[in-house]
């Protein structure tokens, strides 16, 4: 039995302590908008907040969850800005990868509202998208970024 | 947005008389527009392509036949129809088709998301179903005021009559709409009277995906759901010889251990225990068929193949006597290696045999070949199996591949349980149908003025058409793998023939090479290939002749226009001819395929002491004749040129043990932000024929990238991907 704290909500989850936390998520929980892509953490597309940092859902058990406050795509709310942004810089081809995209760009603005070019880049350089999204992610970000600054939200 | 219903439902509601739903029939002898509550008996006789239904509640509900894997179709097609039938935007639905004969694309006969022909397929039939519609609401309103219907007019779900200022909505009038008869020949809007088309609508599909509410493949949830995960064999031919079934069974969860044709399926009540069942299965595998095959002997294969007699697959002239008579005679050799589909969300599929139907949901980009193969496996009747499509994570041809719902099937066919199958990345890419690999050797003539006169090409290449519809072959031609250099005459694919086809004396002869490795379709499919070969050698040979690439190839092209004017526009836009720094390269390439024309100019820059090359920009042109949703076409062509300049610097799939050796993004890396250019799209104005797009951004960016590094380093590379350490070597010649 784990005990997990996942979009404000508590849960008691009867699995091994060892297993994945992408699985418990998306097959005990019902949250699948986290995505399984690579399994060893290369790629993204499986990233969640743990304690507001964007981490790798495929590498991390469900034990060491435990006592975390984890935050998926579901739990970022519909009007974050980074939600916000994408839908209006049309940033999405197939999606699969986006919401660890959109996990980890909200995770980076939050403790960096003001980014540069280079800063975004390296924040997301290790999100994977095969559809080649990654000048549309830019321009998402920056979008994110102004929206921040005008709602003047830090995060 | 991502509702799937059964035709028979879907027209049932207009034979019970609650609206109006037009279908077009296309043949061979032209669109015939049907009223679905016209129709009586078995529907199957008739095949209709494209669907919409209106209801009293005032909203138009819209089939999609194709899959939307990130390109925007379910958007794009909905746009033709809402636009022609003039429906408002808000008030439309918007369904995904079921699998059925209804939604085949009239250009394939088959209900098929390949070769860039969604649009193509469905543009006039759906413009002309979505006229008459409107025809007759206008029709059904003059009659209910008494006017003549040229004094009605059609705006935004509401038909009007101008003199009496009365208007009836779209939902009020469908009932009496459905009574008439459908015009057949209706007359379509002019463009300046598109509505939707031409300007950017949101894609519909967005929202959903960026909320993670969106359902893929891999997101497939049903009651008493099991889990499925197979190991395959680690080579080619390989067969099992031993598996540890009990010490599977052990793993707490593990339900059943099923081998299939294609591997062998550990069945559990979770992911997790499925995996580590197949872990307990230590398989002990053969050594299959070719265990000397690595990467270097693929290569070594391909290239030996050249110099074997190949099969003739088109001629033009005389190419001997030409090449006799030219002033310069000359000869290159390219190799372009096998490329991974690596679609972000791996291999899936779900399945439910029951006793009395078969259900399969899944990210497929076939419903006809999955509810052929679902039927035939689960042996249950074709009316009682049902496709459901999922949204794909991206589709790039390997989703028209069925190994993985064969796999689905079997194993709840063996379970009697909904099974969902779920490759890890590894099973992903060991089991993959990749990009054929090629080698291509050209010989071309040049005459005095250094114009073009012959040209004699030779290639080797995995035969696709093998794992797809091997009758196809033709006296050992494979013509999937020629797009670009040839194609068969009234192909549905459309335009894949050689750009370049006022040269006077041509000759192309294959070899289909005989190792084991699986191929399929890779966006574009062997356009890539042969787009990069063609295109540097073009450059290769303009070089010869002491003329600029741009200039070369114009006077190549002859009266081919089209190809002309998006050369131009790139060239323009790029402000090709100006001075670049030291370092700096440009380069230039240019690609028709799927009905459609596209340049592409590469700014690149090459570090001269490591060999790193960076792509600054990519400026593109394209003619695709009428644009319908202009935003995702740009971003289709962003999307595409990004993941060809992946394969063109950094993939190349490794081969050990007569097997796959890569395994996963670690050591098969694809591109990333960093190494992303900046991408400018030029859309030519056009009121050519429709052309594809989703695979136009492949072609000719690996050429123009090449032939970039050759413009900054003077180094010739012949081969992608342009990875530092070979780019280093051919500097130093």
């Amino acid at each position: 039995m784990v005990k997990l704290n996942v979009n404000g909500k508590e849960y008691e989850v009867d699995v091994a302590r060892d297993v994945p936390l992408v699985w418990v998520l998306r097959d005990n929980l019902q949250l699948t908008g986290t995505k399984y892509a690579c399994g060893i953490g290369e790629c993204g597309s499986c990233a969640v907040h743990i304690n507001g940092k964007a981490e790798r859902s495929c590498t991390l058990t469900a034990g060491e969850a435990e006592g975390k406050n984890i935050v998926t795509i579901e739990g970022l709310p519909e009007d974050h800005p980074v939600k916000r942004a994408w839908i209006q810089e049309q940033v999405v081809q197939c999606g699969f990868c986006q919401p660890g995209m959109m996990m980890q760009t909200a995770a980076l603005l939050s403790e960096s509202p003001r980014p540069d070019a280079g800063e975004v880049i390296e924040g997301l350089d290790d999100v994977l998208c095969r559809c080649g999204t990654y000048t549309r992610v830019k321009k998402g970000v920056e979008a994110a970024i102004q929206m921040m600054r005008k709602e003047g939200k830090a995060s | 947005m991502n509702k799937t219903i059964s035709r028979r439902d879907f027209l049932k509601g207009s034979l019970a008389a609650t609206g109006l739903t037009l279908m077009a029939s296309v043949t061979p002898f032209g669109t015939r527009l049907i009223n679905a509550s016209e129709m009586e008996g078995d529907m199957a006789e008739f095949t209709p392509s494209a669907f919409f239904h209106i209801t009293p509640d005032n909203v138009v509900k819209i089939m999609v036949p194709n899959s939307e894997m990130g390109q925007g179709i379910k958007t794009a097609l909905p746009m033709i129809i809402a636009d022609e039938l003039e429906a408002d935007w808000d008030r439309v639905e918007i369904l995904q088709a079921p699998a059925g004969k209804a939604f085949h694309n009239p250009l394939y006969h088959d209900q098929l998301t390949v070769g860039s022909a969604s649009c193509r397929g469905f543009y006039l039939p759906m413009r002309q179903a979505g006229a008459a519609g409107r025809a007759m609401l206008t029709e059904a309103a003059a009659k209910e005021w008494n006017v003549p219907a040229s004094e009605c007019s059609a705006s935004k779900g509401t038909v009007k009559h101008r003199k009496s200022s009365r208007s009836l909505s779209y939902g009020e009038l469908c009932l009496k709409a459905a009574k008439l008869p459908v015009p057949q020949d209706p007359a379509l809007k002019k463009e300046n009277e598109f509505r939707y088309m031409g300007k950017s609508v949101p894609r519909v599909d967005i929202p959903e995906k960026v909320s993670g509410k969106a359902v893929f493949g891999l997101d497939m949830q049903l009651p008493g759901m099991l889990y499925a995960v197979a190991a395959h064999p680690p080579a080619y031919g390989a067969k099992h010889q031993s598996f540890d079934e009990k010490a599977a069974m052990a793993v707490k969860g593990v339900k059943m251990v099923v081998p299939n044709p294609l591997g062998i399926a550990v069945v559990a009540e979770s992911l997790d225990a499925a995996l580590k069942g197949k872990d307990a299965l230590k398989v002990k595998w053969g050594p299959g068929t070719h265990p000397q095959m690595d990467t270097a002997f693929v290569e070594k294969s391909f290239m030996a193949d050249l110099d074997k007699p190949g099969a003739n697959a088109a001629q033009r002239g005389d190419v001997k006597q030409a090449m006799n008579d030219a002033a310069v005679q000359y000869e290159a050799t390219y190799y372009v290696p096998a490329i991974a589909h690596v679609t972000m969300e791996p291999q899936t599929f779900t399945a439910h045999v029951q006793a009395d139907r078969c259900d399969v949901w899944g990210p497929t980009q076939a419903q006809g070949l999955c509810h052929m193969l679902a039927s035939q496996i689960s042996e249950i009747p074709p009316e009682k199996t049902h496709v459901h499509t999922t949204m794909l994570g991206c589709g790039l041809g390997r989703r028209a591949r069925p190994d993985q719902m064969i796999e689905a099937v079997i194993a709840s066919k063996a379970s009697g349980k909904p099974v969902k199958v779920v490759y890890t990345r590894e099973e992903d890419i060991k089991t993959d149908f990749f990009r054929a690999p090629m080698a291509h050797r050209i010989k071309a003539g040049l005459d005095s003025q250094g114009r073009l006169i012959a040209w004699d090409h030779k290639t080797s290449s995995t035969s696709i058409l093998k794992f797809i519809e091997p009758k196809y072959i033709q006296n050992g031609v494979d013509y999937y793998c020629l797009w670009g250099l040839a194609d068969t005459p009234n192909s549905p694919y459309k335009n894949n023939h050689f750009i370049y086809e006022g040269i006077p004396n041509f000759s192309l002869d294959m070899i289909l090479n005989d190792l084991p490795i699986t191929a399929a379709p890779f966006r574009s499919v062997q356009n890539g290939p042969n787009a990069f070969v063609i295109q540097c050698f073009m450059d290769e040979l303009a070089h010869k002749a002491g003329k600029d690439p741009l200039a070369f190839r114009l006077e190549a092209l002859g009266d081919n226009m089209r190809a002309k004017r998006v050369l131009e526009t790139a060239a323009m836009n790029a402000s090709y001819g100006s001075n670049m720094p030291d370092g700096y390269g440009r380069g230039i390439a240019q690609h028709q395929c799927f009905g459609t024309y596209i340049a592409m100019v590469a700014d690149v820059s090459v570090n001269k002491k490591n060999g790193a090359v960076k792509v600054h920009r990519l400026v593109i042109a394209v003619d695709c004749g009428p644009v319908i949703n202009p935003d995702p076409l740009i971003a289709q062509l962003e999307g595409g040129a990004t993941m060809a300049l992946s394969t063109a610097l950094k993939e190349e799939v490794q081969f050990a043990n007569g097997g796959v050796a890569s395994t996963n993004f670690e050591d098969y890396p694809i591109l990333r932000m960093s190494e992303t250019p900046e991408i400018d799209v030029h859309i030519i104005k056009s009121n050519e024929e429709i052309g594809g797009i989703g695979e136009l951004g492949i072609p000719a960016t690996a050429p123009a990238v090449a032939n970039a590094v050759f413009n900054a380093t003077g180094a010739r590379i012949r081969r992608i991907p342009l990875t530092p350490e070979r780019v280093l070597a051919a500097m130093k010649g």
